[in-house]
């Protein structure tokens, strides 16, 4: 299919949102804004350990406590169908898959297991009574090192008789005979620290099961998994179970999970027969929502004296903590399929290897697998243009698939949709004069101010996913995911939309509003989009892996295009015309060359309606669609990243960030530069002041927002942004994907930028997260290093 | 659970009578009690600024003041804002810039910056950055919040502030 140009009236347009009004008045309706009459509340008592047997659980004193209804454990909930899902798995291997109940059994496996529930009749005695359930454990040994736990015991789960969870490559190409053509090869252990998605509002869950049906609000990312996997582990007909994402604040892959949680208030709200409510603390969702990244990458890279990349090998070490979820061991298989960036490698070798800890488990967070490749890719090659002596831009250029090349197929066997590499970079380079910031760079170095600058040329894959490329024809794994849209024409004219993915902040009602009133030539104002309520709606497969506009937007796009068919027949038949005759101009559905006869949308609805049709045609004006796409999409872009670091205290700041993306047709300027904003310092992040720590001991160092430091609107400057537009040839809309490009793109740009601020102090590389105490220490150690090689620091 | 104290709290102009816990947070009692949900709350420690109202005209984060310190103040929240189906100006200004994405911490936001152009009805951007330290958001990146706050500041300087007008409303019991 070729790309058709999607700028129309409202397409393409920087409109506000029809989300907002709600938002900004107070109004919006967040699970825990949702109260049902006889609510019980739900608190769950958390293991202090990192590994221990569970001895004994009392819960005597907690049921003295006025108000306490009930406490279970997990040996009351015999009835389950069967433990938490672990729906996908790298293809093709074996994966060692303990049991994971919402309440442990036996044995708790990292600070945080729950192992009882209480209920009770309000917020603040449940939380008492939780403190007052005696549970005792008997400590087991622990283990927090991954590449320590795949040298032998302690065993996370000892009836495995090792740590490591699975092995897993992804290679294509020569890898022997590139790195035997190399002139240089660079190898980094480049570290991808733990973190955690902290979305603004922690998870919540209302859970109402009365007369053998379950209604279930959830503040998740995919209602319609949450649904299939509730009725399997409750043993409810999928028909009788109804999930609604209500308002949303925020996921960023840490709401893409079945938690155990949801499962824990439906089941309890069965057994007691009353609505059941837990609205997670910050500190339990620090402990227990899944965390992301957590990667030790041993990267090898070889290129030509000119600065050919011939080979690039990488062994990635994936701390998956104490147990699998919904996807832990796939996402850094995810990294692997762009494990080529932008750049034409003739020899590539991922091979992944997932190690268990007494650790939160991890999986998708925001970006999930890309940034960590990205990372590893954008990371080493300047190195190795450091080592080469030359440009960090100029080493790009040279490597860039060419754009003639497009769709490139890479040595993985992953093909590119469209990509203009040089375009953006050059673009990049009309916003950032290097010639003045090398100047600007040497005089303040005379003041005593290190200033850097790092760059990231990144492409990534999003549009999860298609059926062809990830199915058994393809990679192996079961399928991919496709997407639905139903169209709904109301007799006025007004048009109701129901999509199968799940927004939660992206602004999909505005965005896909633009769409379809170009399609029916309307105002978006009469286009509402209804999400996130399986009771509603055709089947879907919800929003992760910047899926929703390429996927599903396509899948609203093809469903609108079989109602503007319908009508054009329906006009044909009332203006005694030929359907082929009609077209949409100035709002209405008119017939070629007599522009005032026509009708619009609402006339059409009407004759639709009054069974006014040919004959043959059914009345009424709707439709569904699913849409699985051919390929998936693969936005890029060329992103700048100024630091000033102080070498005295080595803190890092960023005082200019310039990113230029191509997402393809833009359907909203203004949501995808909200986008790429929110993921530069969800990156910015991750680079200079988030980590998830945990000691020795498996405690979680970082339980609050106090000790893991998000980004304030202090320590970011605002962003230069703009964009090129190369459109994708896999949908008609011509767009990709941009919730993630941002936090995917952003890390190496910081990094690079911090190393090149330090080269003069004799750093040459470090790792993430660049806080103060290890920038100044990597200052220290590499003068301590100049002072033994008898350069005075 | 300890013996209720009776606290009066005049909310967006109008005053409630309400019988809490002593420990009840003033979050807690303006969601729970009065159902005025659109203040939220994001962590335990007093971080994130997502629960922020006015107490007697200055911006506070409600999850770290008791209910009963807040006995006969006057209190504004997000819902109080808009006035005869007008919207504040920053509530324009959020809307217009697309300072918000998933909406959560937007309440605290904007109520925060009301706190800050009350006492500074100019401020530069650094100004408007260091006044929202205390405000988390995961989405935006802050630039379109920063930016709405000093578009807003453009448009009504002069009139910003003023959610703490006297109660002149009915009285209501919760």
């Amino acid at each position: 299919m070729s790309a058709t140009a999607t700028s129309g009236l409202h397409v393409g347009q920087a409109l506000r949102r029809k989300e907002d009004p709600r938002l900004i008045t107070g109004r919006a309706q967040y699970v825990d804004d949702i109260t049902l009459q006889r609510t019980l509340w739900m608190a769950l008592v958390r293991s202090p350990e990192a590994h221990a047997k569970i001895v004994s659980i009392d819960p005597s004193l907690a049921l003295e406590r006025p108000g306490v209804h009930s406490v279970f454990t997990g040996d009351d909930l015999g009835d389950l169908g069967g433990p938490l899902p672990l729906a996908w798995v790298p293809p093709g291997i074996e994966v060692n898959n303990p049991e994971h109940w919402p309440l442990a059994r036996g044995a708790v496996k990292h600070v945080g297991d729950p192992v009882a529930v209480v209920l009770g009749e309000d917020r603040y005695s449940v939380i008492d009574a939780a403190e007052d359930v005696a549970a005792q454990y008997e400590p087991l040994p622990v283990v927090t090192d991954p590449e320590k736990a795949l040298e032998g015991p302690p065993f996370v789960h000892e009836q495995f008789g090792t740590n490591q969870v699975h092995q897993w490559s992804l290679g294509g190409g020569d890898l022997d005979a590139g790195f035997a053509e190399a002139d240089v090869i660079v190898e980094r252990r480049i570290v991808n620290h733990r973190t955690a998605g902290a979305p603004i509002e922690a998870r919540g869950v209302l859970a109402d099961y009365r007369a053998g049906d379950l209604t279930v609000w959830s503040a998740t990312q995919v209602p319609h998994f949450l649904r299939l996997f509730l009725a399997l582990l409750l043993g409810i007909h999928e028909e009788r179970v109804r999930v609604i994402a209500p308002e949303v604040g925020g996921g960023f892959g840490s709401k893409l999970q079945v938690y155990g949680e949801e499962v824990l208030a439906a089941w309890c709200s069965r057994k007691l027969d009353r609505p059941v409510k837990w609205i997670e603390t910050r500190t339990e969702n620090m402990a227990v929502a899944h965390q992301g990244r957590d990667q030790i990458d041993y990267v090898r890279m070889g290129a030509k004296r000119d600065g050919t990349v011939t080979a690039l090998h990488v062994k990635i070490i994936a701390d998956l903590g104490a147990y699998n979820m919904l996807l832990t061991p796939a996402i850094p298989s995810l990294g692997a399929f762009v494990m080529s960036g932008c750049y034409k490698i003739p020899a590539i070798q991922t091979d992944i290897t997932g190690v268990f800890t007494n650790k939160c488990p991890t999986d998708a967070i925001r970006g999930a697998g890309r940034p960590e490749a990205t990372h590893l890719i954008e990371v080493t090659l300047e190195q190795l243009a450091l080592e080469l002596g030359m440009d960090p831009l100029e080493i790009r250029r040279k490597n860039f698939i060419p754009k003639d090349d497009f769709p490139a197929e890479t040595a993985i066997g992953v093909v590119y949709d469209s990509g203009d590499y040089e375009k953006t970079l050059d673009k990049l380079l009309e916003h950032v004069d290097m010639d003045s910031f090398r100047r600007e760079q040497e005089e303040l170095r005379a003041q005593g101010v290190y200033r850097g600058i790092g760059f990231s040329t990144y492409t990534e894959i999003c549009g999860l996913a298609p059926t062809r490329v990830v199915g058994p024809e393809g990679f192996g794994n079961q399928a991919g995911f496709w997407e639905s849209a139903m169209v709904r024409v109301h007799n006025t004219g007004a048009v109701t939309v129901y999509t199968g993915t799940s927004p939660h902040g992206q602004g999909e009602e505005t965005a896909f509003a633009q769409i379809v009133a170009d399609k029916f030539g309307v105002d978006p104002e009469v286009v509402e989009v209804i999400h996130g309520d399986t009771g509603t709606g055709p089947e879907g497969r919800n929003t992760y892996g910047s899926r929703s506009l390429a996927v599903g937007g396509e899948a609203l796009a093809r469903c609108a295009n079989k109602i503007a068919e319908k009508a054009k027949a329906i006009v044909a038949h009332n203006l005694e015309a030929a359907p082929e005759d009609i077209e949409l101009e100035d709002g209405k559905f008119a017939v070629r060359g007599s522009p005032d006869k026509g009708m619009t949308l609402a006339e059409v609805a009407g004759a639709a309606y009054l069974n006014k049709v040919p004959d043959g045609m059914e009345p009424g004006l709707e439709d569904t669609s699913f849409y699985d796409p051919e390929n998936f999409v693969f936005p890029f872009g060329a992103h700048a990243c100024v630091v000033d670091v102080d070498p005295e205290t080595g803190k890092a700041k960023v005082v200019r960030y310039v990113a230029v993306d191509d997402c393809g047709n833009p359907i909203n300027p203004m949501l995808i530069d909200g986008q790429v904003h929110g993921g530069i310092v969800h990156a910015i992040g991750q680079a200079l002041y988030e980590r998830v720590h945990y000691d020795e001991q498996g405690q979680l160092v970082t339980g609050t927002f106090v000790d893991y430091a998000l980004p304030t609107a202090a320590e970011v400057p605002s962003f230069e942004t703009d964009r090129t537009v190369t459109p994708s040839p896999v949908n008609s809309l011509g767009a990709k994907g941009v919730g993630e490009a941002g936090t995917i793109a952003a890390s190496p740009a910081v990094t690079n930028a911090v190393i090149d601020a330090l080269r003069p102090l004799g750093v040459s590389y470090i790792n993430m997260p660049l806080t103060p105490m290890r920038v100044w220490e990597a200052i220290a150690e590499a003068r301590g290093a100049g002072l033994q090689g008898g350069v005075p620091a | 659970m300890s013996t209720p104290v009776r606290v009066t709290l005049h909310v967006n102009g109008v005053e409630h009578h309400l019988e809490v816990e002593p420990r009840t947070l003033l979050v807690h009692a303006l969601r729970d009690h009065l159902g005025l949900t659109g203040t939220h709350i994001g962590c335990d420690t007093s971080n994130c600024g997502a629960c922020t109202i006015h107490l007697d005209g200055r911006a506070v984060k409600s999850c770290t003041v008791l209910a009963v310190q807040a006995d006969g103040a006057q209190i504004a929240t997000i819902e109080g804002m808009a006035h005869d189906g007008e919207l504040h100006p920053l509530q324009e200004a959020f809307w217009n810039d697309h300072g918000l994405q998933c909406g959560y911490c937007t309440p605290g936001m904007i109520m925060a910056a009301a706190g800050l152009l009350a006492e500074n009805p100019n401020p530069t951007e650094q100004e408007v950055r260091h006044a929202l330290e205390g405000n988390l958001c995961r989405c935006t990146g802050y630039h379109n919040i920063v930016k709405a706050v000093l578009d807003a500041a453009k448009v009504k300087a002069a009139t910003i502030a003023g959610p703490s007008t006297p109660s002149e409303g009915p009285e209501v019991s919760a």
